[in-house]
């Protein structure tokens, strides 16, 4: 059987989820296969088929493909499905939205955010937003699984000679949805879900005029900022910043979590962070025992001090 | 409009979960139990549709043990119409609840599905789309806003989506599961738990419903991560950019 990994691309670049998806297919050991439906897509099919790992390319290069939305891709897929025996594409917010969809399509199950592939039918993934890892195995006849990015992130090789390609003119309407428009958020900061450091403030910062110091000590280190709960409660930043179970988890290279006591909910969001710094007052605060390196003392002496002796 | 909106009875977002040392799952008696918080936010958006004009009557569902009750009386308290009960006590997969969901819609007329985008404690984020397909409907996911059209055919809705936002249009009947932004819930008022007491609440078993809960995924054992290495404490901003710097080497 066959591997089918979804592509996901803005028709003009490939995303590198996408790569992380296709590095977990090969741990499968199964031919690999690559579906970029688009619009205009001609770069994304181009740069896929230089990749070593796949034997072949699906392009379906159609206006209707050109958003990207689920409610055709999901039908497309579904006619495809029959020659695969697993579906694979990145826990993004693109392969989640699509593939429950396949699933429910196909009357299948799905396994979600999966770490780690043991074998072509049984996976871990992390539930309770990873204070617990499942070990899950799949029975149905085709398995669709979205993968974690940051857990398969093992470069893929490229070489001259490129993947075949096959054209698939099956063309699926866009009857029930219709994208009104797409606003990329123009932070100079990176995304939080992405970001290699993220540096959040939490109640320890007392207003939301102290929070500058954290986004201060963002800019000087390239960094996305974050916040805990507790700091998106008392109003200091909006609540997409929140790091936790309920907002976003966050496994950067380098987390430092200033004036953060470390609330379970918080430490669920960040706490597959490689390093970790926490910074705060209270030496008994419980983001001390997770933390690498661990600094107690005032954030207001400690921030500027930071900023001063940083390059 | 007819909305329904679902609720799952969880372990609290605040409380530090447990797994079995027979590897059987997390620890879940004995344990506070709260709705879903992605729920709450279903919950919350349903009402303000009803106070809107937007939908006429609201519905909530639980599937779940005895004790989701309380959680539907708790939604009824906070202003939705009528509570379905669903008793079931096994572990059900989100194609199972997709499966009973899309029966309750069809009994209920719904025409407007707001889930939460995933529950906290399975963290499957696929039940909403499931139900979407079988039910042939189109899906908005992750939603940030929700505004119905006039006349109640379409809607829009702000959808977060990585590195950004989109504005999707749908027809009408839909699903939404909602993200962390869509609102921030209420509290119910005394007058309005004690009024919550009188809502309709009915019970519908899985037998009723002639569902098929079976799914062809196991989940073989639940194990705790690795905990982190206990690290060690610095006394100065020097000693930690030292340590960042040559230990770690995060920093240039």
């Amino acid at each position: 059987m066959k591997v089918l990994v979804i592509a996901e691309h803005d028709n003009r670049e490939l995303k590198t989820s996408t790569v992380a998806a296709i590095a977990a297919a090969q741990k499968l050991a199964l031919p690999i296969e690559v579906l970029v439906a688009g619009y205009h897509c001609q770069t994304v099919v181009e740069k896929v088929r230089t990749l070593a790992a796949i034997s072949r390319v699906i392009v379906a290069d159609h206006d209707v493909y050109q958003d990207q939305l689920a409610e055709n891709l999901a039908l497309l897929l579904h006619s495809l499905s029959a020659d695969y025996s697993h579906i694979l594409a990145a826990a993004s917010t693109f392969g989640k939205d699509v593939l429950p969809r396949l699933a429910g399509l196909l009357q299948v199950s799905m396994a979600s955010d999966v770490m780690e592939i043991i074998d072509a039918n049984t996976f871990i993934r992390p539930i309770y937003a990873g204070n617990a890892l499942a070990t899950v195995r799949m029975h149905d006849a085709i398995r669709l699984v979205t993968v974690r990015s940051s857990a398969f992130n093992t470069p893929i090789t490229t070489h001259t000679e490129l993947a075949e390609l096959t054209v698939c003119d099956k063309r699926y309407a866009l009857e029930k949805t219709k994208l009104v428009k797409r606003v990329e958020s123009k932070s100079e900061r990176p995304e939080l879900g992405q970001a290699k450091v993220v540096i959040s403030g939490g109640r320890g910062l007392q207003n939301k005029e102290n929070f500058a110091l954290i986004e201060q000590l963002a800019d000087k280190l390239n960094a996305a900022v974050g916040a805990s709960r507790a700091a998106v409660d008392a109003g200091f930043v909006p609540n997409d910043y929140q790091v936790g179970q309920t907002g976003k988890v966050v496994a950067p290279d380098l987390y430092i979590a200033i004036g953060i006591s470390g609330a379970i909910q918080h430490l669920a969001g960040m706490k597959d962070s490689r390093v970790i710094v926490a910074i705060n007052k209270d030496a008994e605060a419980p983001i001390f025992q997770i933390a690498d390196y661990g600094l107690v003392g005032d954030l207001f002496k400690i921030i500027p001090e930071l900023l001063t002796k940083l390059p | 409009m007819k909305v329904l909106v679902a609720l799952k009875r969880v372990v609290d977002p605040y409380v530090k979960i447990r797994v079995r040392d027979d590897g059987s799952g997390v620890e879940t008696a004995n344990v506070k139990m709260s709705t879903n918080p992605f729920d709450e936010i279903a919950i919350e958006e349903a009402v303000r549709l009803k106070e809107q004009g937007s939908a006429t009557s609201t519905t909530v569902v639980a599937i779940g043990s005895e004790a989701s009750q309380e959680n539907l009386r708790a939604a009824l308290a906070l202003g939705i119409d009528n509570a379905v009960f669903v008793p079931n006590d096994a572990m059900l997969q989100p194609l199972a609840v997709a499966r009973i969901l899309q029966q309750i819609v069809v009994r209920e007329a719904a025409q407007l599905v707001i889930l939460g985008k995933q529950a906290i404690d399975d963290d499957n984020n696929q039940v909403g789309q499931m139900l979407a397909a079988l039910l042939s409907w189109p899906q908005c996911t992750f939603a940030s806003a929700v505004k119905i059209a006039e006349g109640g055919a379409s809607l829009e809705v702000t959808r977060e989506i990585d590195g950004g936002l989109e504005v999707l249009s749908a027809t009408l009947p839909a699903v939404i599961t909602t993200d962390l932004r869509l609102n921030t819930p209420r509290y119910a008022s005394l007058p309005n738990i004690m009024r919550a007491k009188q809502k309709p609440l009915t019970t519908l078993t899985l037998e009723e419903l002639a569902v098929d809960t079976q799914t062809a995924f196991e989940v073989l054992s639940v194990a705790a991560p690795k905990t982190r290495k206990a690290g060690v404490m610095v006394d100065s901003v020097d000693a930690l950019l030292d340590k960042l710097k040559n230990e770690a080497k995060v920093i240039a």
